[in-house]
């Protein structure tokens, strides 16, 4: 009975979902269109960031570089091939992507490869890396974001290096980021509640004990970096699909930084926190755009200063050190039950007031 | 069923088992005790693969074990509950039963069991959807000892579990041991400080100083024993 109610409100909020995105595709215009995919995409890179970092409480500095991967291997994947020998003028692509190129309508099947070929690097580069702990794994994936960058900036014959790849078809559209999103929720918050999920919040907890119970901790990290490094690499090609040009420095440290803002601020280890924290963040990106533009208040001049944003970010992250400091949602999660029993809750006192009546 | 043969451990430079070699059978109740330091700990420690040992050989069932990954030595049938109730403050008290089983797969027999535990520790079902860390420290140590309990072990070690309890949670928890030990059969390895307790219960015991075995015997010759009496039991003979 509970479950039958639980499965028919999720079937109801997914066709409330279809039915915004489908008057939304008509309505919104070309701004909040933008805004709205880079939302969703936020949610996809940081409900599989917040997946090693809060769920299983390694502390990785890598997503760019996952993202990177994603987003490079989709335009090599979805680039006309007429277009990549315009491109390439500095170096000639190499064979065998110089080829062939997918056409739109196989978008899916690219962005799974470009998840696969994220997740390989993160086997790669967890291999040697997940062995270490604390600080040790934040630089060294730390480190793994910025060999991406610097390949990219010098692989020509694959990147075109700091000139980037350009001409892109602009096929993420409000249908693909927010239906990913949706995916990747689902699929994130299903692995947490798995058996393998209650060993990875069980590794955050107490190693020494996990390990006790006979749970390969390596394996377990090696699990949740993989499972986010594939879809970090999601979210990295339907970014760049958005904006239909990738160069290096898209996937710069900086991205690292808004994620973890963002799951910092949702609450580590919180998939609610994260998906609601993405969108606020995106939303507030744009409108503390007020903050760089010049401002004339009469009495005082502002100047425009151009990253006035990001230090509007890290204000509020450090009120949120000194006040929140288990962030938004803490380790709450939204659940049918809960929004159930809210119901329920208001429903009791007005009986009660029917009845003092 | 397991046998340490002169085991030698090392932690950094200091010699912290100097060739320990012991040995419990199958359905048997063996207490180690004896002063802080003496590495009753790290010799559970070693057995189950958290510690590294230098020298000497720790087999179960015949089969070698030294030195093998924890987890490998979890699926065989060694579990270790971790001195200092090393519970998942952050997980249900059903969550944290649930991962003791994390080695098996038999679902049916896992829910079974955690009818088990339930009845072994009712006031762990009243508190089930309660994180573990919202629990007295009476209670996670029986959600410790009812974690461990979880993976059907062969063989269950046990870390000084009266550590921090008050007397009467103490006599509780020790008579949940010798209830697993004669009821289920479950051979158990137990490290105390509370060396009374540990010997009255043991059928085979093991005194540590400083890293060596110095005395063995049954748990009733041992509490008679006038050196064990006046070094850990306090009674001057």
């Amino acid at each position: 009975m509970k479950q039958r109610t639980h499965l028919l409100l999720s079937i109801a909020s997914i066709v409330l979902l279809v039915a915004i995105i489908w008057w939304a595709d008509g309505n919104l215009n070309a701004y909040y269109t933008r805004i709205a995919n880079t939302a969703a995409i936020y949610i996809v890179a940081a409900v599989s960031y917040n997946l090693i970092n809060g769920t299983v409480g390694a502390l990785s500095l890598g997503p760019n570089g996952f993202m990177a991967l994603g987003g490079y291997t989709i335009a090599l994947l979805m680039l006309p091939v007429m277009q990549k020998q315009m491109v390439f003028f500095l170096e000639p692509l190499i064979w065998p992507f110089s080829e062939f190129s997918l056409p739109p309508s196989l978008y899916l099947v690219g962005l799974i490869i470009s998840g696969i070929v994220a997740a390989i690097g993160a086997f790669l580069i967890g291999w040697p890396c997940l062995r270490l702990k604390g600080d040790y794994l934040a630089i060294a994936t730390f480190g793994f974001g910025e060999i991406i960058f610097v390949l990219a900036n010098n692989m020509l014959f694959l990147t075109n290096g700091a000139l980037g790849i350009k001409g892109l078809p602009e096929l993420t559209n409000l249908w693909w980021s927010w239906g990913m999103a949706a995916a990747t929720i689902f699929l994130i918050k299903n692995i947490v509640n798995s058996s393998y999920g209650r060993a990875m919040r069980a590794v955050r907890d107490n190693e020494v004990a996990a390990e006790a119970m006979g749970i390969n901790v390596t394996r377990i990290k090696m699990l949740a970096f993989v499972t986010s490094g594939f879809f970090g690499g999601i979210s990295g090609a339907l970014m760049v699909m958005l904006i239909s040009t990738i160069s290096p420095t898209l996937f710069m440290f900086t991205m690292t930084f808004n994620l973890l803002i963002i799951v910092v601020l949702g609450g580590l280890g919180s998939i609610t926190g994260a998906a609601v924290t993405a969108v606020l963040f995106s939303v507030l990106q744009e409108v503390l755009r007020t903050v760089e533009s010049p401002l004339n208040l009469g009495f005082i001049q502002w100047p425009g200063i151009p990253g006035m944003r990001m230090v509007v970010f890290s204000i509020l992250l450090i009120l949120m050190m000194l006040f929140y400091r288990r962030g938004l949602f803490g380790s709450w999660e939204f659940s049918w039950e809960w929004l159930l029993s809210k119901l329920r809750r208001k429903e009791v006192p007005q009986c009660q007031q029917q009845t003092n009546k | 069923m397991l046998k340490v043969d002169n085991l030698h451990v090392y932690y950094g430079g200091i010699h912290a088992l100097k060739g320990i070699s012991l040995k419990v059978d199958r359905g048997d109740f063996v207490s180690l005790v004896g002063a802080n330091g003496a590495g009753k700990s790290t010799t559970l420690r070693t057995i189950v693969g958290l510690v590294k040992a230098k020298e000497g050989r720790v087999e179960f069932e015949g089969e070698d074990i030294t030195n093998k990954p924890t987890h490998e030595i979890v699926s065989r049938g060694v579990l270790l509950t971790p001195e200092g109730r090393r519970i998942f403050p952050n997980l249900t008290v059903r969550e944290n039963l649930m991962l003791g089983a994390y080695i098996r797969k038999d679902k049916a027999d896992i829910a079974a069991d955690l009818e088990k535990v339930y009845d072994l520790f009712p006031r762990l079902k009243e508190r089930q959807n309660q994180k573990g860390g919202t629990l007295s420290g009476g209670e996670q140590q029986m959600l410790a000892i009812g974690r461990a309990l979880m993976g059907r072990p062969k063989l269950l070690a046990l870390d000084e579990p009266s550590l921090g309890l008050a007397p009467l949670l103490v006599k509780e928890v020790f008579e949940v041991l010798k209830e697993i030990n004669e009821r289920d059969g479950t051979t158990i390895l137990l490290v105390e400080q509370n060396a009374y307790a540990a010997l009255k219960l043991a059928k085979q015991a093991y005194v540590l100083e400083t890293g060596r075995i110095v005395l063995e015997g049954t748990g009733e010759e041992l509490l008679v024993n006038p050196q064990v009496r006046q070094a850990y039991l306090g009674v001057s003979s």
